[in-house]
């Protein structure tokens, strides 16, 4: 049985700072079933992250939702009143951030971090809340939580904050795990262990993930389905594997030719690693047609024409290309 | 910790050293001395008494043997007499540093009561009419001499509406230290009212903050435990400096409101080229900075648990 947990229709955002609003992002649709783990890949600057502060319901002015839906567990979190966004924010859905260094109140100690989603979503007296902190630093596999618990971020190590962070997310066992890039700060050696625990506790509790990434690699490893974010738009949503062993979209083609293996730049007698040439346009520099065009080897004129839209693929999963694999 | 206290004792005494020596330096090359301001004062004084004064007060003597002299005393506790009343100037500001000492912390209650909330409010409500009323005032708050300020002030409420005294010190009492309070403390009330915007709209931005928004608490709470507290530790630094200034700042405005402080008597001892009493208000001045400066560093281990003293 799959129950859906998030679903994603014609997500809109849009930069509201001029006299007309510019769309960051439009059109974005997906669906995120319990349990199931999701990545959102992409470039820098492609959506991904204003899609993540979305759907909790953080985005910061000038950015804010134009259209469509957010629906969690049926809900709509696009059109939900503040106050109520707030109760499911870190209850339903929960966000882990890239910077754990950063990302910790400075001045306040793990355990008030983590016992604070107790006293805001349970109810619960600083007392009750500091011994549920403690479960929550065990449970992240933290060393002698008792004592850890008074700790300031400042005494922790980056892996150590990131335990922390993912304490606090998933303290009161939310429906939805936004990760937004949540290894990308910290040491090769420690990212493993990060991403195995987040899903290891995810799927204990039936958590649903979005993994936001710009590592396929990874993605493709723990993800069941992947969608790749162009210039704001999803252009290609797939199974992880078909994604990784045979991209439909130009885009993604490019960005798994631009991961590294071992040996393979030898074999090709390659000096340098692949890469896509240019760059993603500004949100105001989106040209009209397929926003790939420019920097895409197979462009004829009519992807420059009109809009291209998704299309389902024989193979499974749906892209947004006119001339795909 | 105790080790930090010994090592700001030690910087102390050479601050002061310093300090004492430049005074002294800059006296002897003023033109002038004690003896030589009383004739200027056109009191009828012959040239044989100037003299005698001059080498009562050992004022003939070389410099370094008047230096010398002078630090003996200093290390021994004895600041010397002064010139002009005859009285040890340690007598003399026993009075006065608890008068200059109460018109510093009513400043800086004035400038931290005021300047916190209005540069909070300003960045809670940056880009509106709030934020550039609030800057405006902070930017004319900072660029208005004190002196004319407490000229205004002492018109409107003293002369005009007849709500304060004047000037004077009173009986001691809260009615008279209001004018000069405020007329010291706008200065600082404006750079307050900067440094606490800017200290706020900093956090706002901050990493931590998304993750408290993330949580899902009220914006009430948010403030009162996230952001209070880290805009709050930035801004302790500008409070600290202000305060500790406040002695060096207030002799003007000492002045102005006949105020019987260490700056008041600065100024009429410079006047009177009186070394030993200028030498006594400028080391009280120095020692209450120096002092000021370590209470705040002591209440930054409270405030920060990121700083430790080793």
């Amino acid at each position: 049985m799959t129950e859906t947990v998030l679903d994603v229709r014609d997500l809109a955002i849009s930069l509201c700072d001029g006299p007309t609003p510019v769309a960051a992002v439009e059109g974005v649709n997906f669906s995120i079933n319990r349990g199931e783990v999701f990545g959102l890949v992409g470039e820098s600057g492609c959506g991904k992250s204003l899609c993540a502060l979305a759907l909790a319901g953080l985005l910061k002015a000038p950015m804010a939702i134009s259209g469509g839906q957010i629906l969690l567990e049926g809900r709509d979190l696009a059109t939900l009143p503040p106050r109520e966004m707030r109760h499911l924010r870190g209850n339903k859905v929960s966000m882990i951030f890239q910077e754990p260094m950063t990302a910790l109140n400075p001045l306040m100690t793990v355990g008030d971090q983590i016992g604070e989603m107790f006293v805001l979503h349970r109810g619960l007296t600083a007392r009750a809340a500091r011994m549920k902190a403690i479960e929550a630093l065990e449970q992240v596999q933290v060393s002698s939580p008792e004592r850890r618990i008074n700790a300031y971020p400042h005494q922790l190590s980056g892996g150590m904050r990131q335990r922390v962070m993912i304490a606090i997310a998933l303290a009161c066992d939310p429906a939805l795990l936004i990760a937004d890039e949540p290894t990308t700060a910290l040491d090769v050696t420690i990212q493993a262990e990060i991403v195995e625990l987040v899903l290891d506790l995810c799927r204990a509790r039936g958590t649903a993930v979005m993994m936001i990434s710009h590592d396929l690699g990874l993605v493709a490893r723990i993800c069941n389905r992947v969608a790749v974010m162009y210039a704001g738009q999803i252009v290609e949503q797939r199974s992880a594997g078909d994604i990784f062993t045979a991209p439909a979209h130009p885009y993604t083609r490019g960005l798994v030719d631009a991961l590294p293996r071992l040996g393979r730049r030898l074999e090709r007698g390659q000096e340098r690693l692949t890469e896509i040439g240019g760059v993603v346009p500004a949100i105001r520099d989106f040209p009209q047609g397929c926003r790939f065009a420019p920097r895409c080897g197979r462009v004829t004129p009519e992807c420059r024409a009109a809009p291209v839209s998704m299309t389902d693929l024989n193979k499974g999963g749906r892209v947004r290309c006119l001339h795909h694999v | 910790m105790l080790n930090v206290l010994l090592r700001r004792l030690v910087q102390a005494a050479l601050t002061v050293f310093v300090v004492i020596t430049l005074v002294f330096l800059l006296f002897s090359v003023i033109p002038g001395t004690y003896a030589s301001s009383l004739q200027a004062d056109k009191r009828d004084v012959s040239a044989e008494v100037l003299e005698r004064i001059e080498a009562e007060l050992g004022l003939n003597d070389p410099l370094p043997q008047r230096f010398g002299r002078y630090m003996a005393g200093l290390v021994q506790g004895d600041l010397g007499t002064s010139y002009a009343t005859k009285r040890p100037v340690a007598d003399m500001l026993a009075g006065r540093i608890w008068a200059s000492f109460r018109l510093a912390c009513g400043a800086i209650l004035f400038a931290v009561c005021i300047g916190l909330p209005l540069g909070f409010f300003a960045a809670m409500r940056r880009g509106t009419w709030l934020d550039t009323a609030t800057m405006s005032l902070a930017v004319s708050g900072l660029s208005i001499p004190a002196f004319w300020a407490g000229l205004v002030l002492m018109y409107l409420f003293s002369l005009k509406l007849h709500w304060l005294p004047t000037f004077g010190y009173g009986s001691g009492g809260l009615r008279h230290l209001i004018l000069p309070a405020i007329t010291l403390g706008i200065a600082p009330m404006a750079l307050l009212a900067r440094t606490t915007r800017a200290a706020v709209l900093e956090t706002l931005n901050a990493d931590f903050i998304r993750t408290a928004r993330s949580k899902g608490m009220s914006e009430q709470r948010l403030v009162l435990r996230h952001l209070a507290r880290n805009a709050f530790v930035l801004v302790l630094t500008t409070i600290g400096l202000q305060f500790g200034s406040m002695l060096g700042g207030s002799v003007v405005i000492e002045k102005l409101f006949a105020w019987p402080g260490v700056g008041s008597l600065l100024i009429d001892s410079v006047g009177l080229r009186d070394l030993p009493a200028v030498q006594g208000a400028i080391l009280v001045i120095v020692l209450f900075f120096l002092l000021i400066n370590t209470l705040v560093d002591l209440a930054y281990l409270v405030v920060d648990p990121r700083i430790r003293y080793r």
